[in-house]
């Protein structure tokens, strides 16, 4: 029996120092500072929050300063993803309060990096993100922001990233992501009978209702949360909210 | 003054701030003197056991540390790994730790009520309260929402006896999540400076037990 919960994520897209918000991996729309956004989130109590630099992987740098500030402001745990490739760099993050470094490019171009990174920061620490594509016939995962199709097997991958001594797989649906159009739960099931470690998912959420029969069907898993918990209304407003755990 | 212990651990500028907004005066050092000078300890701690003891060894810190609890009877509270090192030894890398409070630190899912479970244990689990240390748990739990609980980011566990357990989280089996040494040291497996109102609460009570 455990009475551990599933953890809804607002997950936050960070570009140039600002936060903003793309669909499927397009159409990026300012939508605030990250300071402001995280103390938002701390009023409302949210389980874990989650900041992909999503160009700090092109640009080769990684905003330190602005993560030491992001983590000295966070009350809720903290995950951080983009530009890490190196396990000393990913140490450094760790120093600073965020609990988990996220990989994904550093991952496709060099699978056995999981392993000395989970040996320096730790199984708990070391997240790997999986920016996927249904392909009509099969999960294909992309690097470089959804530009470039890897050539490795997806399931494949999933088992190796566990074995590797990762503590945390993120899957992340690209052509989901903004739609508001649900979660991809086949996806979830083609992986979830062999993952020892925690599983998160996003890209689709567009209702509360479809946070519920995730954790229905999945509990315990990770819910990871764009759009829906920035905008509202058919313009887009930002309006940042969250979700209200049941038990509440 | 409280002394947040700086080793290179992470998680020191969240319990500051914290300790800032609740107007407590505090220093993160590793200088022996302030240690001697603090008058209670926050441990923290991410990251491996064996690698942390032997860098508090190593420091002298940990002399300066047992010696300020054990003969002067002063406050410390560990975190996570700043928790598990206050055992006697640990399944992770075979390290020997502060010995502080009674038990052992072993892996989750070697547990064979866990075994089946995911690991490591992350997310918000909630609290139970052991009876044997009721009056110790209302010190440090006073106005905490138990079911809420806290947040958990962990693989291995301390093994506890029941007379030094002061809480248990429920995964697979009742595992220890706050310990004790009935005295003046406390240790927590989950993470109150991450835990939003329920640690900040937590780091608010340990401020003033006596």
């Amino acid at each position: 029996m455990s009475m551990l919960r599933s953890r809804i994520i607002p997950i936050l897209l960070m570009s140039n120092g600002g936060l903003i918000k793309t669909t499927k991996f397009g159409e990026p729309k300012y939508v605030g500072d990250p300071i402001n956004i995280v103390k938002i989130y701390n009023e409302k109590e949210v389980d874990e929050l989650v900041i992909y630099d999503i160009h700090a992987s092109r640009n080769g740098f990684v905003n330190l300063g602005l993560l030491e500030r992001i983590a000295k402001e966070a009350r809720m745990p903290m995950m951080y993803g983009g530009g890490v490739s190196d396990d000393v760099l990913a140490e450094q993050i760790i120093s600073l309060g965020i609990e988990k470094i996220s990989v994904s490019n550093a991952y496709i171009t060099n699978p056995n990096f999981i392993k000395r990174l989970s040996q320096r920061i730790g199984t708990q620490s070391t997240v790997v993100t999986l920016d996927v594509r249904w392909e009509g016939d099969k999960y294909s995962i992309y690097k470089d922001n959804g530009t470039v199709r890897s050539n490795l097997d997806f399931v494949a991958s999933c088992k190796d990233i566990q074995e590797n001594g990762a503590g945390e797989l993120v899957i992340n649906l690209i052509d989901r992501e903004g739609s508001l159009c649900g979660f991809d739960t086949e996806i979830i099931a083609k992986v979830k009978d062999f993952l020892t470690i925690p599983l998160t998912i996003s890209g689709g959420c567009g209702s509360d209702s479809h946070i519920d029969s995730l954790i229905k069907e999945f509990s315990p898993i990770g819910v990871g949360v764009g759009t829906f918990f920035i905008f509202k209304g058919k313009h887009k407003a930002v309006l940042v909210s969250y979700y209200k755990h049941g038990f509440l | 003054m409280i002394v947040i212990v700086d080793y290179g651990s992470g998680n020191i500028s969240a319990i500051g701030q914290i300790l800032n907004r609740l107007g407590v005066s505090w220093v993160a050092s590793k200088n022996l003197s302030d240690i001697d000078a603090a008058d209670r300890y926050i441990l923290p701690g991410v990251g491996h056991y064996k690698k942390t003891v032997d860098t508090l060894q190593n420091s002298g810190i940990k002399d300066a540390l047992t010696r300020n609890i054990l003969e002067d009877g002063k406050y410390l509270l560990g975190i996570c790994v700043g928790m598990q090192i206050l055992s006697f030894s640990s399944e992770e890398g075979d390290g020997v730790g502060l010995g502080l409070v009674n038990g052992s630190v072993r892996k989750i899912n070697k547990n064979p009520m866990a075994q089946n479970l995911l690991c490591p244990h992350m997310g918000w689990n909630s609290l139970s309260i052991d009876d044997i240390n009721r009056d110790l748990a209302s010190g440090l739990l006073d106005g905490v929402d138990l079911k809420k609980g806290f947040y958990f980011l962990h693989s291995y566990y301390f093994d506890a006896p029941a007379e030094n357990v002061i809480a248990r989280t429920t995964y697979g089996f009742n595992m220890p999540c706050i310990v004790t040494n009935q005295k003046n040291i406390f240790g927590v497996q989950f993470h109150p400076e991450k835990s939003h109102l329920n640690g900040v609460r937590v780091i608010e009570n340990f401020t003033k037990l006596k």
